[in-house]
């Protein structure tokens, strides 16, 4: 890898460092294929969602500014991530805008930080991966992606051009899953009826993988397709751009395994 | 259903269970989002419009004294009379000193939410005058003895064979042989049963969707004409509005207009829309005697002055609800307030207090889907998070909460420790998964597991295996 290829500091999220690694792995991949340098600095833990959308403003401070003096130093944040992504790009500034001197730094960060598949195309310019996939699949929108950072087109032009895969327009794509951090355990019947919902959509398709960018949302439907004991395999969006599928998908046990 | 916010929690298990309002709700989903999206299509300056609609509204908000004087030196110019009131107990009694005054016996009311805020019709009933509602979705309710469960459409939450039930259970003059099966034939029967209250009202109640500071007049907009009937027919007509409702020209009323509509029905224009100025005048064939103007503040000025003063500039459409999932699995009723939806969360701990009010700013995912449509602009996820923060200031957050919060925060601050508590975790949890690969239950999770599996790590976590491959290979 060239001298000049940009550096890249691979934000991995706390869910995927925990659930799904494969997710962060893929990320790497597909980073790397796009000419980046990546790094995941290991001072790395939670960008503070969970505090700051339960209006601890000062945990969520504690934990924006570690995150800022973890990645600063890259040319690019990346987070296969849109909620995370956005909260580092949409809401570190003004959370910490009473300290001039971190919210310039959170400014800076802010500028430079993307999700992943994203920023593959609109700052690296990929038009296509090396990939195959067999089969038919759904794209959720995530909200955070969606509405805060404008993701739609990205992922699916990129999924175009995976060998194999027909991707089938999922009905209210843009419409939440249910998942919203805490909410779904604090309102477990209202987050039960909108997964429901969200299912039911994707079981309308015959997709047989559901995708998404979002590994929270994604833990939701696949938990919910599940609980149903439905056959519908639940991958991150990057498994599949990476062409990294040998895992067995999201929830999916050894014997659940596709040959 | 318990009409309180406190109640909130066991209103929403309630309604997600109740298969009638559950059909009822299809229709919102459906209806209201397909034929605003149409409108929105057809009008290509539509973002345009609704920055200049919230332009106006904080234009106004930012010299809300300025406008609303003017608004009253012209109105009584015009021959009419403003009552300020700074609390709903104020705005009750103005309207009962009115009613008292002209020895009113019934009362014919236009839509309004400001009289649902203040809780008028009870009051008036306590007090020997008989409120009557008279748009349709408000009569139903009325007859039901329920509160609007959406801010445009009252009776959303029910089914046609419901209010057929209801029609025949109160209209005792029904053959049962004549048909209700169509809405049109809902809409005849109120119609007919209205008719004889309009001409026999002694006052006549509406809401106002602006009060116009340049003219003094006071706009309404409905799609039945019945806003038309209760302000023209009785002697008397009784504006009640809140501050916010003011706008300083009719140019102004006029912009947002082309923004109501479009976001609530997916309608160009309201089918009426009424402006009165004033009592009738010499020479003019129809008007009130009198003309009054009901001022409401009830907890406004203190928003005007905080965090949460964009909320202020709400139209009153019904999109945010319109277009929210938490609102299209729960309905109206489980808020337990006035308002209820995205910006029921928002206004109702401001009007009533965050004590009364916590769960509503709280039971939202922050989709974004309510911002992303509204008509003024206002940023409601981050006014939810707001009162979220004021809760968490005031101790008001479950001490469970705020335990794991706590808790959380310790070990994320220290990546060390969080890593190898992280590494821990992932592999019990794979482990007691086993080759499942989730988990049906697990302790302490049963806000997930009770109505979802929980996948299962896939047991090491990635900087465990990304530190194993740099010293394999070298960073």
């Amino acid at each position: 890898m060239s001298e000049t290829a940009p550096r890249v500091g691979l934000f991995v999220t706390c869910l995927v460092d925990l659930f799904r690694p494969s997710v962060g792995f893929a990320a790497v991949k597909l980073l790397e294929a796009a000419g980046c340098r990546v790094a995941a600095p290991r001072a790395q833990t939670c960008c503070g969602q969970p505090a700051y959308n339960a209006g601890d403003r000062h945990d969520t401070r504690t934990l924006a500014a570690q995150v800022i003096a973890a990645f600063e130093d890259f040319d690019y944040l990346v987070v296969p991530s849109g909620s995370c992504a956005a909260m580092i790009r949409e809401h570190y500034p003004a959370l910490l805008a009473d300290n001039p001197e971190l919210a310039a730094r959170a400014g800076t960060l802010a500028a430079k930080t993307f999700e992943l598949v994203s920023f593959l195309t609109d700052v690296r310019g990929v038009t296509g991966v090396e990939a195959a996939f067999e089969g038919s699949a759904a794209y959720h929108d995530a909200c955070s992606g969606l509405r805060e950072l404008g993701i739609h087109d990205q992922p699916r032009a990129l999924l175009a051009t995976v060998r194999g895969l027909r991707l089938e327009e999922l009905p209210d794509a843009d419409v939440c899953c249910g998942f919203g951090g805490t909410f779904c355990v604090k309102y477990p019947e209202i987050s039960d009826t909108m997964v429901t919902d969200k299912v039911e959509r994707v079981e309308q398709t015959g997709a047989g993988t559901l995708l998404a960018g979002d590994l929270g949302c994604l833990l939701n439907m696949a938990g919910k397709l599940q609980r149903r004991g439905s056959k519908v395999q639940v991958r991150h969006v990057a498994e599949v751009l990476a062409g990294m599928t040998d895992e067995p998908a999201i929830g999916a046990g050894v014997e659940d395994r596709k040959g | 259903m318990d009409s309180s916010p406190r109640a909130f929690k066991a209103n929403a298990r309630a309604a997600v269970k109740d298969p009638q309002l559950k059909r009822a709700l299809a229709h919102v989903k459906v209806g209201f989002i397909g034929k605003r999206a149409k409108a929105v299509a057809r009008l290509p300056e539509f973002d345009a419009l609704r920055d200049a609609a919230r332009d106006i509204k904080v234009h106004t908000l930012d010299h809300l004294d300025l406008y609303l004087e003017r608004y009253e030196e012209r109105m009584t110019a015009q021959g009419g009379q403003v009552h300020w009131c700074p609390s709903a107990a104020d705005a009750r009694a103005a309207v009962l000193d009115i009613c008292r005054r002209v020895g009113a016996k019934t009362v014919t009311k236009g839509k309004s939410m400001i009289s649902e805020e203040i809780d008028l019709n009870q009051h008036l009933e306590a007090n020997g005058i008989t409120p009557v509602e008279t748009d349709l979705g408000e009569y139903i309710v009325q007859l039901r003895g329920e509160r609007p469960s959406h801010i445009i459409a009252p009776a959303v939450h029910l089914t046609k064979d419901l209010i057929e039930a209801d029609f025949r259970a109160h209209h005792r003059h029904l053959p049962p042989e004549r048909s209700l099966e169509e809405p049109r034939e809902l809409v005849e029967e109120a119609r007919g049963i209205l008719r004889e209250r309009f001409l026999a009202a002694d006052v006549g109640i509406t809401g106002a969707n602006f009060l116009v500071a340049e003219t003094g007049s006071s706009i309404i907009v409905t799609n039945e004409g019945n806003g038309d009937l209760t302000l023209a027919l009785p002697r008397v007509h009784i504006v009640i509005a809140s501050l916010e409702k003011v706008v300083p020209t009719l140019e102004d009323a006029t912009t947002i207009l082309r923004v109501l509509a479009r976001s609530a029905t997916g309608q160009e224009f309201s089918t009426y829309t009424t402006v009165s100025t004033g009592p009738r005048r010499a020479g003019d064939v129809d008007g009130p005697e009198e003309y009054h103007v009901i001022l409401l503040d009830n907890g406004r000025s203190e928003m005007l002055a905080g965090p949460f003063r964009d909320a202020l500039r709400c139209i009153r459409c019904g999109a945010c609800m319109n277009h929210c999932p938490v609102y299209h699995a729960i309905g109206g009723h489980a808020y337990g307030w006035v308002y209820p939806g995205p910006i029921g969360a928002v206004l109702t701990p401001g009007l009533i207090g965050i004590e009364e009010a916590g769960d509503l700013p709280n039971a939202s995912t922050f989709c974004g889907r309510c911002e992303a449509v509204c008509p003024v602009r206002i940023p409601l996820p981050k006014m939810m998070r707001h009162w979220r923060e004021r809760e968490f200031e005031r101790h008001l957050t479950p001490r469970a909460v705020r335990a794991g919060l706590g808790l959380w925060t310790f070990l994320a601050s220290r990546p060390e420790l969080y890593h190898r508590v992280t590494g821990l975790a992932a592999r019990l949890l794979a482990t007691l998964a086993g080759r499942k690969g989730r988990l049906r239950s697990l302790p302490l999770a049963g806000g997930w597991t009770g109505v979802r599996d929980l996948p299962a790590p896939q047991g090491r976590t990635f900087h465990a295996l990304w530190a194993e491959r740099n010293r394999s290979t070298g960073p």
